[in-house]
């Protein structure tokens, strides 16, 4: 215990020099600009932001990356609450009810309810983050290569399928993306997989690459390829900005609550904001003394999904910091980040830059208290820059993600993977598949690989290694769980619908 | 996505799902055909080629599910798309990868995938947006040259700075 507070404060002693505050303000501006364009959600602003940090320090770079993270949170859903356009499936419970506020000229009380859930919701969140961490890292170095297999399939699992739609959708999109791993040189015997002879494609596929490819260009194509459907309509921002004592006594309890809800499953290898948002979305209905403002704008209803929604982003970083497992999107893409510079998080980067990764945790809170800071003020900013014609803002935006792949790999087999990938993104949104599994897929599918061709190397070949220690048979058994569940619920919901 | 009520006529094949079904299928046979090159060096456990086969495996399963899914109707509904809009952006980043690959450098190409885009987009002004797009990419062009020191590829325009 006491162990946490004097790495948090050391942690607070590299966040606040005064570059790194300055990295972070950056970070928070930055990521709250982009993360307020409609259509972009954090994953995409992290990715499209990246290049930005190519040329700082790791320590810099990744204190931006925080400030970046919690920003395109806090832009998405303003977003959300003013043009009903969600950037991520986990806004959709904002926009829910922060929508009708703002049509009902409440907009200014949903971005402050927002803003000051978000606030506590991270706060809270990343305290929870702080102390958990250690003992999970304590715990996690006691992994071996094949407990590892076994997580990674837990995640694989529970990304892909569990929580989805549709199983057989979302298990395609992750084969997809293991698929797109394979690329490239095989790191244990040199030789190239699916290169087909292209020099570019030894190196493997770039995750960036992918990830713009597929979020921004995919968007881009598929928003334009339905314009004559939808007409996006911002609300401005009428009447007071403040909440009154009445909103301020509707929103804490909402806001604590989306925070239990939002932290512990953040913090499960189980993927997605989704759940802990609507889960608060409803509990709130249930519980409010206002059932019959649900619906039309209850203030309830923007507090406690926000604050479930920034509370699970933080408590992704939970598994993504102490056993280097992307749960999420844009934890994807924050492992990109790491990546970018050598960095593997896991129990030994906290050994061995306790520096780093106790900085970047202190970073989380002076992010956070930024944003509180920064965002109500500049809300007439954001506004403006949601007006933004569509021409426009879509150009710029394919011209800002192509513009990171030029600066990092100008080649024509680059550009023309983004553009293919584009197209593929295009094709998932109009088929209803998921895209997070893609990413998820090729980023750990080559870890996945190294650590069971590990488990098996050392176990001279014997597949059953990898149920023979107590951690993995757990893990494996729970993702096998996990993989059927959703195909024996669904069997069950329709003989339930037979015998109706 | 709403179980399948019993009493109702057979729902139409989903014709793009029968295609997803079988790029899923030639793309695990890809995997198989590339992984039969490899050679195994391993003296224990698995080797290159095993990791290839083991995903085609599941990309073939997939393939089965997602076949069985389209005959059944059982994909989402889908709204009309408009393909004009999705080509003319399709033919920007062409443009783009031609221009950067032919040495034209970053100015003009990210123009043209700028022009194009906003064209898509229900914009006919192409002289205007012609000219705040190549403002545009030259302000981006000296922030990177000159403040980030990130080199982008040059050409012409950006010899000219």
């Amino acid at each position: 215990m006491m162990d946490t507070f004097a790495a948090l404060a050391h942690g607070m002693a590299v966040a606040i020099q005064p570059m790194n505050l300055l990295y972070a303000l950056i970070g928070v501006f930055l990521g709250t600009a982009v993360g307020v364009l409609p259509g972009i959600g954090p994953a995409l602003t992290v990715a499209l932001l990246l290049p930005v940090t190519y040329k700082l320090d790791p320590g810099g770079s990744l204190i931006m990356f925080a400030g970046i993270y919690y920003g395109g949170m806090y832009g998405g859903s303003t977003t959300a609450i003013l043009i009903n356009t969600p950037g991520e499936s986990a806004s959709m419970a904002t926009a829910l009810e922060g929508n009708k506020m703002a049509k009902a000229g409440r907009g200014g009380p949903a971005l402050a309810t927002s803003a000051i859930g978000s606030f506590v919701a991270g706060t809270i969140a990343t305290i929870g983050l702080a102390f958990l961490a250690p003992w999970l890292v304590d715990f996690a170095v006691r992994f071996g290569p094949e407990d590892y297999f076994a997580l990674m399939c837990v995640a694989f699992v529970t990304v892909s399928a569990t929580f989805g739609d549709s199983p057989i959708r979302g298990l395609t999109s992750l084969f997809v993306g293991l698929t797109l791993g394979l690329v490239g040189i095989d790191k244990l015997t040199g030789q190239a997989r699916l290169a087909f002879g292209i020099p570019e494609l030894l190196d493997g596929v770039e995750v960036t690459t992918l990830a713009v490819g597929l979020f921004a260009v995919g968007e881009a194509l598929y928003v334009a390829s339905r314009r004559h459907h939808t007409e996006e309509k911002l609300e401005p921002v009428r009447g007071s900005l403040w909440m009154t004592k009445e909103d301020w006594k509707r929103s804490w309890k909402p806001w604590l609550r989306g925070t239990m809800f939002g932290f512990p499953i953040g913090a499960l290898p189980a993927g997605g904001a989704e759940i802990p948002t609507f889960l608060s979305y409803s509990t709130e209905k249930r519980l409010t003394k206002h059932p019959e403002e649900f619906g039309k704008g209850a203030i309830e209803g923007v507090a406690g999904p926000e604050a479930a929604n920034n509370a699970s982003a933080a408590g992704t970083l939970v598994p993504l910091l102490t056993l280097g497992l992307p749960t999420s999107a844009t934890a994807a893409m924050m492992l990109a980040g790491f990546q970018q510079y050598g960095l593997n998080p896991g129990p030994l980067l906290f050994a061995e830059r306790p520096d780093l990764v106790w900085g970047l945790i202190a970073s989380l809170f002076i992010a956070n208290c930024m944003l509180l800071v920064l965002n109500l003020p500049l809300v007439g900013l954001w506004v403006r820059l949601l007006a933004i014609p569509q021409p426009w803002l879509y150009a710029g935006i394919l011209v800002f993600a192509t513009m990171g792949t030029i600066a990092a790999k100008p080649s024509v087999v680059e550009l023309s993977m983004l553009a293919g990938f584009g197209v593929l993104g295009f094709l998932m949104r109009r088929f209803d598949f998921p895209i997070a599994p893609v990413v998820v897929g090729l980023i750990l599918g080559p870890i996945a690989e190294s650590q069971l061709r590990r488990a098996l190397a050392i176990s001279l070949g014997d597949p059953m290694a990898l149920v023979q220690s107590p951690i993995s048979a757990t893990l494996l058994a729970l993702a096998l769980i996990a993989l059927l569940a959703p195909f024996v619920l669904k069997g069950l919901g329709r003989f339930k619908a037979n015998e109706d | 996505m709403t179980p399948g009520d019993p009493a109702q006529p057979l729902r139409r094949v989903d014709r793009a799902g029968i295609v997803i079904a079988m790029l899923l299928a030639a793309l695990a046979a890809v995997l198989v055909w590339d992984a039969r090159d490899l050679q195994s060096t391993a003296m224990y456990g698995m080797g290159p080629e095993a990791m290839p086969v083991l995903v085609a495996t599941g990309l073939a399963l997939l393939a089965i599910g997602n076949f069985i899914d389209a005959l059944r109707g059982n994909l989402p509904a889908r709204e009309s798309a408009d393909p004009v809009p999705v080509i003319l952006i399709l033919i920007g980043l062409a443009l783009l990868i031609a221009i950067i690959g032919f040495g034209g450098g970053f100015i003009l190409a990210t123009s043209a995938l700028f022009v194009t885009t906003s064209a898509a987009f229900g914009r006919r002004a192409v002289l205007v947006d012609s000219i705040i797009a190549i403002v545009m990419s030259t302000l981006i062009y000296l922030a990177f040259d000159r403040l980030l020191t990130l080199s982008l590829p040059t050409g012409p325009l950006e010899r000219m700075l």
